[in-house]
């Protein structure tokens, strides 16, 4: 790092990734192989803009896996587990443990060693995420039978990476690797030191860690907040180092342990991009560091060992396919998508060399078989797109299903504040049995209505991230029911600019508040006082001898009116003198509905009614 | 072209499977307006000028309605009473509807059976709805028969396909008619 300095190196990698990856987005290959590209053309290679200095990075950058893996264990939900226990274990259960069998019985072909055929089968069957998410989400194929399939299998896969990275050190082969450094305990005093660990985490993430983020949360400072999250994550990671266990396994499970609490989105999203650097840096270190000498010497070798993976994969994807019943269709799209070697690969492959557990002759033509694997995926989408797929005949989508007696609503929706407003909302929707998520940003408040039961996370409405990790993409629905109006409109124009098939419903405390809501784009909105002070004038009319009923009418149509006038003062809300000539002129047409006697009786009491009694 | 709108009510729309079908059927004509009263007006609060703006706009006016206690919805009542007032659609020299076609399509849930003489309801469906031919009548609308399905939620799909079709393509057959016309 002397050499070039800090800044320099910075700016080389940043550009990089900023001129690879939306290239490889628009060529359909997903970001990883952006970054692994970026890193081949600045390595030793092409460019030969980084050179000695990318093992120090790539140690620095391993710790953006650490961070994937708290994130990971966040975003596990106690529930969806449960849910898709069967394909999670079973697809996913076997896949992994099949895919590893495999690949194992033909490195050791090659090897002799079972360690080494071992370690490399384990590596080998996980699949790209990344890669395969990405692409599946915009086939718009994640809600299908394959998508979620594959999801499932994934999903397995992110959580096998953990007891893997645990075994990693166990299969030394003693004469090559430097065992003896890593100061190692017996056998049953190390089992007692990770349970001892593990308890610890559970314990500090359940009750401490939310008594600090809760006071963290009350200072309202922000960078306090992102601090503490990261402050958890890198003392957990040393922590774990220095009793000689994975980090990545320690953060995996503070990650679970507070995937419950009502920190998470807001933990999710202040980790969020620092992870996404780091592993960038991560991606991009490994491209540097491929080896593409190699794939010039031996191109048929390599090839030839990148065409076994994929046909290993695809074969046992195929037959799992077959088992578990889904279609030809689903099954193909399933074996076409987990077909390629992972980006975990890359973390256990450089875990393993810093173990000393696989040789770099080794590592060395993997990395590059799993790159170019990955680096395949949307050819195998492409062939079974115009290849597979049509000869197994599409399905009409219409017609197929029976005509259910009851048509069932099933909306998602994010509710933001939880506080007088927006309680009656959130229990309305539950009590009627949807889906939302509810954030507020008091911490006092989530922990009062914590108290009595509710699902409440923390977090702050006005920002994009936030919103983001509590899923804003899959949700039709944003009711903003807190009681900050600029921060409304703020939240109203990102959620519009980004997303803007979704409804957003919006609590206005007057009536300029609800013109400016109406003109930065809320799709409805609910004046707070508005319904129950017309309430409240229906009744005193009733009282002072309306008929109940032609006071239920008096007020409606009132509130009809009323409605109409703020739509157009919706419009000219930017020219003040224009809102104030509106406004009278509605005022004054109002006047003149409800006041005139002899008009009354064509406009309130309901001409239909009136005529011929 | 001729257009044909649909004042459809029906409080329970989610329960109802013939409605759905039947809608769903035409959800592709560009000329036909579903008007969906229940979902426009669930405060019972009916915008009088609209609603008559709407009925100007189309050749066809369609009453479409699940059968509750011999009669028609409570809101599609409503709807009746203050739209079809006094000075619009009937009065001397004032039936602005005059010359529109109208079309009842009603869905009842007992078996066809049971609407006769010998039946637990003792009198075809059509005895029960007089007032529509009255409605015509006053408001010289061109009633065309009415298209009844019985027995709604216990019909086999592909039964209620077969009325799906034939509704479509009765709808269809009017609004060429209506054309014609013009």
């Amino acid at each position: 790092m002397h050499e070039v300095g800090f800044l320099m190196q910075a700016f080389v990698f940043l550009a990089a990734a900023v001129i690879a990856v939306p290239i490889a987005a628009r060529l359909g290959l997903g970001s990883v192989l952006g970054y692994l590209c970026a890193g081949a053309v600045i390595g030793p290679f092409a460019l030969g803009l980084i050179g000695q200095d990318i093992e120090e990075v790539m140690h620095f950058a391993e710790f953006g896996v650490v961070m994937m893996l708290f994130l990971v264990g966040l975003e596990l939900d106690p529930s969806l587990l449960w849910r898709m226990r069967m394909p999670i274990v079973g697809m996913g259960g076997l896949q992994v443990v099949l895919t590893t069998g495999a690949i194992t019985a033909i490195a050791w072909q090659f090897t002799y060693s079972w360690q080494h055929a071992l370690i490399i089968g384990m590596v080998l069957s996980l699949s790209s995420t990344a890669i395969v998410l990405q692409t599946l989400n915009e086939k718009g194929l994640m809600k299908n039978e394959s998508g979620q399939s594959a999801f499932a299998v994934l999903l397995f896969q992110d959580i096998a990476v953990i007891p893997m990275l645990a075994l990693l050190p166990l299969l030394a082969v003693t004469e090559v690797g430097t065992f003896s450094d890593k100061h190692l305990l017996p056998g049953w005093q190390s089992a007692l030191l990770v349970l001892g660990v593990v308890v610890g985490i559970v314990v500090v993430g359940r009750w401490l860690s939310r008594s600090v983020f809760r006071i963290i949360a009350q200072t309202r400072l922000r960078e306090m907040f992102t601090a503490t999250a990261l402050l958890l994550v890198v003392g957990i990671a040393v922590l774990m180092e220095q009793v000689g266990l994975s980090p990545a396994l320690g953060t995996f499970v503070a990650g679970v342990v507070l995937a419950n609490s009502e920190y998470r989105h807001e933990l999710e999203a202040e980790v969020e991009p620092f992870k996404g650097l780091l592993l960038a840096l991560f991606f991009i270190s490994v491209g540097a560091s491929i080896d593409f000498a190699l794939l010039a010497a031996e191109p048929l070798v390599i090839m030839a060992m990148v065409g076994a993976l994929v046909l290993v994969k695809m074969v046992i994807l195929l037959v799992l396919g077959k088992v578990f019943g889904l279609t030809s269709r689903s099954n193909a799209i399933f074996t076409f998508s987990l077909a390629q070697g992972g980006e975990f690969a890359f973390v256990l492959f450089s875990y393993a060399s810093a173990q000393d557990v696989l040789p770099q002759t080794i590592i060395q033509p993997l990395t590059l078989v799993v790159a170019l694997s990955m680096a395949l995926t949307p050819l195998l989408f492409v062939i079974n797109e115009r290849l597979v797929l049509p000869r197994l005949g599409v399905k009409s989508q219409a017609g197929s299903r029976p005509l259910d007696a009851l048509e069932k609503a099933e909306g998602k929706a994010i509710l933001v504040g939880f506080g007088r407003f927006g309680q009656i909302v959130g229990r309305l929707l539950r009590m009627n049995g949807f889906e939302i998520t509810v954030l507020e940003h008091d911490a006092q408040q989530v922990d009062l209505v914590r108290s009595f039961g509710h699902k409440v996370y923390y977090g702050d409405a006005a920002r994009m991230d936030l919103l983001e990790t509590a899923g804003i993409d899959e949700v039709d629905l944003l009711v903003l029911a807190i009681d900050d109006h600029a921060r409304m409109l703020k939240t109203i124009h990102q959620v519009k600019r980004h997303h803007p098939q979704i409804k957003i419903l919006a609590r206005a405390a007057g009536r300029r508040e609800a013109a400016e809501l109406i003109h930065a784009g809320a799709d409805h909105i609910e004046r707070e006082t508005f319904d129950s002070a017309l309430s409240m004038g229906r009744k005193a009319l009733s009282l002072m001898g309306f008929r109940a009923y032609q006071a239920q009418r008096a007020a409606q149509l009132f509130k009809h009116h009323d409605k109409k006038s703020l739509y157009a003062l919706s419009e000219v809300i930017e020219d003040d003198k224009k809102y104030i000539t509106v406004a009278k002129q509605h005022a004054t047409d109002l006047e003149k509905v409800l006041r005139s006697d002899d008009q009354a009786n064509t406009d309130l009491d309901d001409r239909g009614w009136e005529s011929g009694s | 072209m001729a257009s044909a709108l649909i004042v459809y009510a029906h409080p329970a729309h989610q329960r109802s499977r013939a409605n759905r079908v039947l809608l769903d059927r035409i959800s592709d004509l560009h000329n036909v307006t579903v008007h969906d009263l229940y979902e426009t007006y669930p405060d019972f609060f009916i915008d009088v000028e609209a609603e008559q703006a709407l009925l100007l706009e189309h050749d066809l006016i369609v009453i479409q309605h699940p059968v509750y206690w011999y009669n028609m919805p409570a809101l599609l009542r409503e709807w009746q009473d203050l739209v079809l007032e006094y000075g619009y659609a009937y009065g001397r020299q004032q039936q602005k509807l005059a010359g529109k076609g109208m079309w009842v399509v009603m869905t009842a849930g007992a078996p066809e059976h049971t609407y006769c003489e010998t039946g637990v309801n003792e009198r075809p469906l059509s005895d029960y709805f007089l007032h529509y031919p009255r409605m015509a009548n006053v408001c010289h609308l061109d009633m065309k028969p009415t298209f009844e399905i019985y027995h709604g939620r216990h019909t086999e799909d592909a039964t209620l396909e077969e009325a799906a079709e034939q509704y479509r393509s009765r709808l269809l057959s009017y609004l060429k008619e209506l054309s014609n016309h013009a």
